[in-house]
């Protein structure tokens, strides 16, 4: 069992208390995953900077000696924004990969939670609740969020075993359920030079569809896909730069609800975390079919 | 009548209020707000008017008491009834009735899948659709789908009838279309009236039910 949620904002106010309303909908979820949570917010763009979201099992030692680091770098002019566990750094494309390089030689020990232009992801073990506040989540603001209450079933309570999952720029994914040829799937992705942080199963799912959108296709498309290559349970909460998109598999054992009204999108795992948005007595709500992708996107 | 808060009061307590209450008497519960096992277990011919929609398990191993859910329900609604009526004013979710023994499920939205697994002498009457693997592995009792049926329509199923108005996409092992008597017309009419659908006639459903190949073992079902 795990706890999805999503949000989907259609106006400004939405967007002033993303934050907000996804950690209330992500706590409500605690007693579906107890185990870690996690986040991904989509916030506004700097202009064509890049977000290098980092975390570290010892912030209070990595994260100086990374600044000083960073201080040393000719033209790069960026400080990390500390937050908790995590730490944010904006660069432009550019310096992005050559910094992520860097890190791998230089801070094996710091972790690259994501890349892209809105993207952060927030995550780590512990109760939803704690996860919210270590990172002050609900005074984030952003066009979309999707979060997640993981209780592990196939692989270590880590904090890299949390979800989401982010294997391509802006892209993110959440998980409810459990795939049964996630091994076979990651040998292949393996022999295609695609490397992988943990054993999850998850992990494998969100790789296999960034390497879907790596050669052509969109999200539905590679979504479409997924449903042919991937075998075992799942509801999957997919996130890219403009919206999110919401997938069960064919039998459709992993509960699932949508709302959505003139403001916002909501996903739940259930209705309980749909209950307290606002309007939510006016929304249009309902179960997404089995083997049926929705998709939506920002068009601003 | 007696409202019960269910923002203010703990689930335990509200169902252990309505699990003791004395027979005949009326209840609303309001801010259900998505809650599991709402009114669950209730034992006494009580009438339950639930304002808003609920989560798993509603009405699960009701005897003798009349609910209505005035919003929509999550899996198992009804799930294990052994008696008395869960009336669903919006949509539900996956196993409706599941295991049920007796009494009447009525969903005005639609059901999603696998809506009377298992059923064991239930009445289940949707007015919209009902998803996959629906009366899966059906004992007995009715189900009536005034809408469309998914795939897998009484998959393994024993006994029990099925009703369709509108189109099945598939059939399940050792489901059948059966021939509509008189018997059954008049079955479905008066399953129609405890739904309070007046603008459906008995006569435009199809009735499905068990080929019972299945029963004995087939030597050609080996490997």
């Amino acid at each position: 069992m795990c706890g999805i949620v999503g949000l989907f904002a259609k106006t400004r106010s939405v967007e002033d208390s993303l934050g907000k309303l996804l950690s209330d909908m992500l706590v409500i979820m605690s007693d579906r995953g107890p185990d870690s949570a996690g986040v991904a917010v989509y916030k506004k763009s700097n202009g064509n900077k890049i977000k290098v979201t980092l975390q570290s099992e010892e912030p209070s030692a990595d994260f100086p000696k990374l600044n000083s680091y960073l201080s040393k770098q000719k033209n790069l002019k960026t400080k990390l924004k500390i937050n908790s566990t995590h730490a944010v750094l904006e660069l432009s494309e550019k310096n992005s990969n050559l910094i992520i390089n860097d890190l791998k030689k230089h801070f094996p020990k710091i972790r690259l939670m994501s890349t892209g232009s809105n993207i952060e992801i927030y995550k780590e073990v512990g109760a939803p609740e704690s996860v919210v506040e270590r990172f002050n989540v609900r005074k984030m603001r952003g066009s979309h969020g999707i979060g997640h209450t993981r209780m592990a079933t196939e692989s270590a309570v880590t904090t890299l075993g949390a979800h989401p999952f982010s294997t391509g720029k802006d892209q993110c994914l959440v998980h409810n359920g459990s795939l049964s040829n996630h091994n076979t799937l990651r040998r292949e992705l393996q022999k295609k030079n695609i490397s992988f942080e943990t054993e999850n199963d998850t992990e494998v799912a969100a790789s296999y569809l960034t390497n879907k959108m790596s050669t052509g296709a969109d999200l539905g498309q590679a979504l479409e896909l997924a449903l042919k290559d991937l075998d075992g349970f799942y509801t999957f909460v997919v996130g890219t730069e403009k919206g999110f998109g919401v997938l069960r598999d064919p039998i459709a054992c992993k509960p699932a609800v949508l709302a959505e009204t003139d403001q916002y999108v909501a996903f739940g795992s259930e209705y309980r975390a749909l209950a307290s948005l606002p309007y939510i007595e006016k929304a249009k709500v309902w179960e997404p079919e089995p083997a049926t992708v929705y998709f939506w996107e920002h068009n601003r | 009548m007696t409202i019960l808060d269910l923002k203010s009061l703990s689930l335990r307590h509200v169902n252990s209020a309505l699990q003791n209450a004395s027979a005949e008497t009326n209840w609303v519960l309001e801010n259900p707000m998505g809650k599991h096992a709402v009114a669950a277990g209730l034992k006494e011919s009580l009438k339950v008017d639930i304002k808003g929609s609920v989560g798993y398990y509603c009405g699960g191993m009701n005897k003798n008491a009349d609910v209505v859910v005035h919003g929509s329900v999550g899996p198992g609604v009804a799930e294990n009834m052994m008696s008395g009526s869960i009336y669903v004013k919006g949509n539900a979710s996956q196993y409706a009735g599941a295991s049920a023994h007796g009494g009447t499920l009525v969903v005005e939205g639609n059901s999603s899948s696998r809506c009377g697994i298992s059923m064991k002498g239930i009445d289940i009457i949707v007015r919209g659709n009902v998803g996959h693997m629906s009366a899966f592995m059906a004992q007995a009792g009715n189900l009536v789908v005034c809408g469309n049926a998914g795939e897998a329509l009484g998959d393994s199923i024993y006994e029990a009838n099925i009703y369709i108005l509108g189109e099945v996409k598939s059939l399940g092992a050792d489901c059948i279309e059966k021939k509509m008597t008189e018997k059954h017309k008049k079955l479905l009419t008066k399953l129609l009236a405890i739904a309070k659908i007046k603008n459906l006639s008995s006569k435009d459903f199809r009735r499905y039910g068990s080929a019972r190949s299945l029963y004995n073992f087939k030597v050609d079902n080996t490997y």
